[in-house]
C-alpha cells in the first residue's frame, strides 16, 4: 500500500502544477453569470447616466425585494428537483389575508395568523409532492389557480384596504428605513444570508442537494426524501408570506391579483442564477445575483424609454440566453450533439 | 503478425481534464482479427482513451490513424460511420424505449413519409438478439431489464454495423458466467471477420482466455505492449502497478463472536422464499448465485428498502422491524449497493460530500456541518482505499468507474457498521485494489464486524468467505463451509441442480 499511496501523492502534486491555467478557464465558465451581469451594468451605465445613481440602485433593489424573497424559497424547491409555480398566487393570498386581519385582529396578531395560513398551503403542497410523490409541476400549477380561487372566496372578490392608513405601524415593513436602508432591502438581505447559510452549511442543506441530485442514492444513504422535499415547500411558503407582508405593508391596500405572474419572474431569477431545473445545483448567492440581474435589466429598459410590457418579451429572451450560455459553458461549445 | 497493417493506430494521444493529465502520450495499434487487451489500474486512463477513439472526447494532442489515413473523430456518429463501435463501461441506454429502438437509435428503418418501419425493426433486432442467445425480445422496455441484460443490449448495438474495430469497456463487469460465454462467442465471430477488438477488463482469467496482445497504461502513460502468450498474471500486474501483488488469502482464523444477524423464514413475495441464515461477528458470509437469485432483494430487505411478507429478522438476538434505510443505519447496518451510479452516488456532488452523506446529521459543529471532520474522514478513506482523485472537491461523476466504487465503499466503511453488506463490491475494480478490498473485508471480520458479501464472481466468493450460501431462484440451496466447498458443487447448487438441501 505504501508505494501505492506514494504514487497517488505524486499524481496529486503533478495535478497541482498543471492547474493554474485551466483553473482560470474553469472560473470563467463557473462565474459566467457574474461576468454577464458586469457587462450588462457597464453597458446600461454608459447608455444612461442615471442608471447607477444611488437613488436608482436603491429603487431597483427595493422593487426586486419581493421577487427576491420569493426566489430564495424557490431556490430550495428547485435544488430539491421540483418546481413551485404557485408562489405568485400564494403571495396574493398572503397579502389579502394580512390586510383583512389587520383591521380585525390588529397587526400584531394578523401577521402570525397570515404566516400560519400560508404555511398550511405550503405544507399541503409539500405533502402532495414530498410524501405522495405527485409531479410538482402539476401540483403547483393546480395550486396556482386553486389558491387564486381561495383568495377570491376569502375577499368576496373585493379589493382589500386598511381603514386607518396613517395610524398603523404596519407600514414599516414596506416603507420604513433602518440604518438608512429601506426595510424591504434589509429583510431580503438578512433572509438571503440566513437561508444561504442553511443551504450551504447545514446538514439539511446537504440533504436538499442530495435529494435533488439523485433521489435514489439519497434514499440509499438514509436520507428522508419525502421530509426533505416537504421542508423545502415550507421554506418556500415562509418566503412567500414574507413577500406578502412586504407587499401589503408597502401599499396598505391590494387587489386580489397582486402576485399574478410573479411565479415566472421568480423562476426566471432562480434559473438566471444558474440553478438547474433538473435539481441538485444552484446556490442562494447565485439566486440573489439572478434577482439583481433581472431587476436591473428591467429597470434599464425602462430608463431607455421602452414600454414596460416590452419587458415581458425581453425577460424571456434573457432567460433563454442565460440558460443556453450556461449549458454552453459547461460543455465548452455553443452547440454539441452530446451533452 | 508484423506485416499485417493495423486497422487502428494511435499516436501520442494527450488528454487533460481540469487537474488531471488523464492521457500522457499514449501510442498503440490494433491489428485486424486481434483481440487487444487494454489494462491498467482504476483511473489509469483506459476509458478516456477509448472515448477519444469513439469521438466522445477530443484529444489535446496526437493523432488517430485508420489504415494509412489520419482521421478525426468529431463525434460518436462519425466514429460509427468510420466503423469504430463502442460498448460503454457505464450503460447509456434510454430506459423508456424498447430494446429495438435503443439498438437502432438514430437510424430506425423508415417507410414512406418518414414513418418507422416497426415490422422491419423488430425483425432485424430479433435476428441479432438470437445470435446473442438472450431471454428478452425486441419489444421489451429497456428499463425492465436487469443490468446484465442491458449490457447485452449495448453489445447488440455494436453488431448492427460492419465494424472495423469494436471497443469493449468492461463488458463483463455485470454479466453472469453463461452470458460471458455468449459474449466470448460473439467476440470470436468478430475476430474471424477480421475486426480489430479492444478489450478492457480487470479480470485476468478473461484476459488470458481471449486476448492476443496486452497494452498497459499507468497514470495515463503507456507502459508497453506484450503478447498474451508470453506473459503471466504477475508480469502484467507488475506492469500495471509497478510492484508485485500479494494474492494469498488472509487465512487468519480468529474466534467467531456472537450471532449478529439471524434471519428466520424470511420471504418477500415472489422475490425470495423461506430464507434462513445467520451471520456471526467475525465472519464473512458469501452469497453466490445467478443474477435474479434474490440476493440483492434480501440485502434490500435488511436495509429497510423492502417489507418482508413473512419471517423474522433478529439483530443481536432481538427481533427487529426495519422500516427505512435510516432505521437500518441507526441499527448499525451498512449496504454498499449494486448500482453505484444509480444508488450509490450523487454524481453531481463532490467526493467528500458523497462519502459523508449518511452521517451528515452526526458531523455537526453547532448547527453547521463540520467540514473539517468531513475532510478528515475523506482523507482517511482516500488513503486506506487508495482512491485516485484530484481532491475532495472533484465531482464524483468525473472519477473513473473504479474510483467511484471506492468512494461508495469508503462511504459505508466510515459508518463503522455492526453488519456490513456489500453487493458486488469489486465490480470494475482493478486487481491491486481488489485484493486490497478483499483483505479489508477479511480484516474487518477479524475486528469483529459481521460481513455479508454478495457476488457473482466465484473466485471472489471463494476467496473472502468463511461460509458460502448458494441461492437459486429465491431459495437458499445449500450452505458451504470454506473448507468443504468446491467449484463444481457451487455451480450445481446455484443452477438448482443440487437436491441435497442442507441449510
Ligand atoms: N470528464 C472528466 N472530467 C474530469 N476528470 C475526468 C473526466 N473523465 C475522466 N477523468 C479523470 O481521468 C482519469 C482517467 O479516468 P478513466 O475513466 O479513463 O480511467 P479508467 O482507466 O477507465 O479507470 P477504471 O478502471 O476505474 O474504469 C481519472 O483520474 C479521472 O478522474
Ligand atoms: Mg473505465
Amino acid at each position: 500500500m505504501s508505494d501505492m499511496s506514494q504514487n497517488a501523492s505524486n499524481l496529486r502534486e503533478g495535478m497541482m502544477a498543471s492547474m493554474s491555467k485551466q483553473q482560470i478557464g474553469r472560473v470563467l465558465a463557473k462565474q459566467g453569470i457574474l461576468i454577464a451581469f458586469a457587462v450588462f451594468m457597464i453597458a446600461f451605465a454608459i447608455a444612461s447616466p442615471k442608471f447607477l445613481s444611488v437613488d436608482n440602485v436603491f429603487s431597483v433593489v427595493r422593487s426586486s425585494a419581493i421577487i427576491g424573497v420569493m426566489a430564495l424559497g424557490v431556490t430550495f424547491v428547485v435544488i430539491s428537483g421540483n418546481l413551485d409555480l404557485s408562489v405568485g398566487s400564494m403571495m396574493s393570498f398572503s397579502t389579502i389575508v394580512v390586510l383583512d386581519l389587520h383591521d380585525k385582529l390588529g397587526p400584531a396578531l394578523a401577521i402570525p395568523a397570515m404566516f400560519a395560513m400560508t404555511l398550511c398551503l405550503g405544507a399541503f403542497i409539500g405533502f402532495l409532492v414530498g410524501y405522495l410523490r405527485l409531479n410538482s409541476l402539476i401540483v403547483t400549477l393546480g395550486m396556482l389557480s386553486a389558491i387564486h380561487g381561495l383568495t377570491l372566496t376569502y375577499s368576496g372578490g373585493q379589493n382589500m384596504d386598511i381603514a386607518d392608513k396613517e395610524g398603523t405601524w404596519f407600514s414599516v415593513f414596506g416603507q420604513g428605513t433602518a440604518l438608512g436602508i429601506p426595510v424591504p432591502i434589509l429583510i431580503f438581505l438578512i433572509l438571503a444570508a440566513l437561508l444561504g447559510m442553511v443551504l450551504a452549511k447545514t446538514p439539511f442543506g446537504r440533504k436538499v442537494y442530495a435529494v435533488g441530485g439523485n433521489g435514489t442514492a439519497a434514499t440509499f444513504s438514509g436520507i428522508p426524501r419525502a421530509r426533505t422535499v416537504f421542508y423545502c415547500y415550507l421554506i418556500s411558503a415562509t418566503c412567500v408570506a414574507t413577500a406578502g407582508l412586504i407587499q401589503a405593508s408597502r401599499s396598505l391596500g391590494s387587489q386580489n391579483t397582486v402576485g399574478q405572474g410573479l411565479e415566472l419572474e421568480v423562476l426566471a431569477a432562480v434559473i438566471l442564477g444558474g440553478a438547474s431545473l433538473l435539481g441538485g445545483s444552484g446556490t442562494v448567492f447565485k439566486t440573489v445575483i439572478g434577482v439583481l440581474i433581472l431587476g436591473f435589466i428591467q429597470n434599464g429598459l425602462l430608463l431607455m424609454g421602452l414600454q414596460f410590457y416590452v419587458q415581458f418579451v425581453v425577460t424571456w429572451i434573457i432567460i433563454i440566453l442565460a440558460v443556453w450560455l450556461d449549458i454552453a459553458a459547461k460543455r465548452g461549445k455553443l452547440w454539441s450533439p452530446i451533452a | 503478425m508484423t506485416d499485417v497493417k493495423p486497422v487502428l493506430r494511435l499516436e501520442d494521444i494527450v488528454k487533460t481534464f481540469p487537474g488531471v493529465r488523464a492521457l500522457d502520450g499514449v501510442s498503440f495499434s490494433v491489428l485486424p482479427g486481434e483481440v487487444h487487451a487494454l489494462m491498467g489500474e482504476n483511473g489509469a486512463g483506459k476509458s478516456t482513451l477509448m472515448k477519444v477513439l469513439g469521438g466522445i472526447y477530443q484529444p489535446d494532442g496526437g493523432a488517430i490513424f485508420m489504415g494509412d489515413q489520419q482521421v478525426v473523430m468529431a463525434g460518436p456518429l462519425e466514429a460509427k460511420a468510420k466503423g469504430v463501435m463502442f460498448i460503454h463501461q457505464e450503460l447509456s441506454l434510454a430506459a423508456e424505449l424498447s430494446v429495438a429502438e435503443n439498438i437502432y437509435l438514430g437510424e430506425l428503418p423508415r417507410k414512406s413519409f418518414g414513418r418507422v418501419d416497426w415490422a422491419k425493426l423488430t425483425e432485424q433486432t430479433d435476428a441479432i438478439l438470437k445470435k446473442l442467445n438472450v431471454s428478452f425480445d425486441a419489444k421489451t422496455r429497456v428499463g425492465d431489464l436487469s443490468i446484465a441484460n442491458q449490457q447485452m443490449v449495448e453489445i447488440a448495438r455494436a453488431l448492427t454495423v460492419d465494424a472495423k474495430a469494436v471497443i469493449f469497456d468492461e463488458p463483463t463487469a455485470s454479466l453472469t458466467d453463461a452470458e460471458k460465454v455468449v459474449l466470448f462467442d460473439v467476440i470470436a465471430d468478430l475476430k474471424r471477420d477480421g475486426v480489430g477488438i479492444i478489450y478492457i477488463s480487470h479480470r485476468m482469467e478473461e484476459i488470458f482466455k481471449i486476448t492476443d496482445r496486452i497494452s498497459v497504461l499507468r497514470d495515463g502513460q503507456y507502459q508497453g505492449t506484450v503478447n498474451t502468450a508470453d506473459s503471466t498474471e504477475e508480469s502484467i500486474t507488475q506492469m500495471m502497478i509497478g510492484r508485485k501483488l500479494d494474492l494469498s488469502r488472509n487465512a487468519s482464523h480468529h474466534e467467531l463472536g456472537d450471532v449478529a444477524l439471524e434471519v428466520r423464514g424470511l420471504s418477500c413475495g415472489k422475490l425470495y422464499q423461506d430464507v434462513n441464515f445467520e451471520v456471526r461477528r467475525g465472519e464473512v458470509v458469501g452469497f453466490y448465485g445467478l443474477v435474479g437469485a434474490g440476493r440483492t432483494e434480501i440485502a434490500e430487505t435488511l436495509f429497510g428498502l423492502r417489507e418482508p411478507s413473512e419471517g423474522q429478522i433478529l439483530l443481536d438476538g432481538q427481533e427487529v422491524r426495519i422500516h427505512s434505510p435510516a432505521d437500518a443505519i441507526s441499527r448499525g447496518i451498512s449496504l454498499v449497493p449494486e448500482d453505484r451510479k444509480g444508488q450509490g452516488l450523487v454524481l453531481g456532488m463532490n467526493c467528500r460530500d458523497n462519502m459523508t452523506l449518511p452521517q451528515v446529521d452526526d458531523l455537526k459543529a453547532g448547527p453547521f456541518v463540520a467540514e473539517g471532520a468531513e475532510v478528515a474522514i475523506f482523507d482517511q478513506y482516500r488513503d486506506r482505499l487508495d482512491i485516485r482523485t484530484p481532491g475532495w472537491r472533484a465531482q464524483a461523476g468525473n472519477l473513473s468507474g473504479g474510483n467511484q466504487q471506492k468512494i461508495v465503499i469508503g462511504k459505508w466503511l466510515s459508518m463503522h457498521p455492526n453488519l456490513l453488506i456489500v453487493d458486488e463490491p469489486t465490480r470494475g475494480i482493478d486487481v491491486g485494489s481488489k485484493s486490497e478490498i478483499h483483505k479489508l473485508l477479511r480484516e474487518l471480520a477479524a475486528q469483529g464486524y459481521a460481513v455479508m458479501v454478495i457476488s457473482s464472481e466465484m473466485p471472489e466468493v471463494l476467496h473472502v468467505s468463511d461460509r458460502i450460501i448458494a441461492m437459486y431462484s429465491g431459495r437458499v440451496m445449500r450452505t458451504f463451509n470454506s473448507e468443504e466447498v468446491t467449484e463444481d458443487s457451487l455451480i450445481k447448487a446455484i443452477s438448482g441442480l443440487s437436491d441435497d438441501k442442507a441449510a
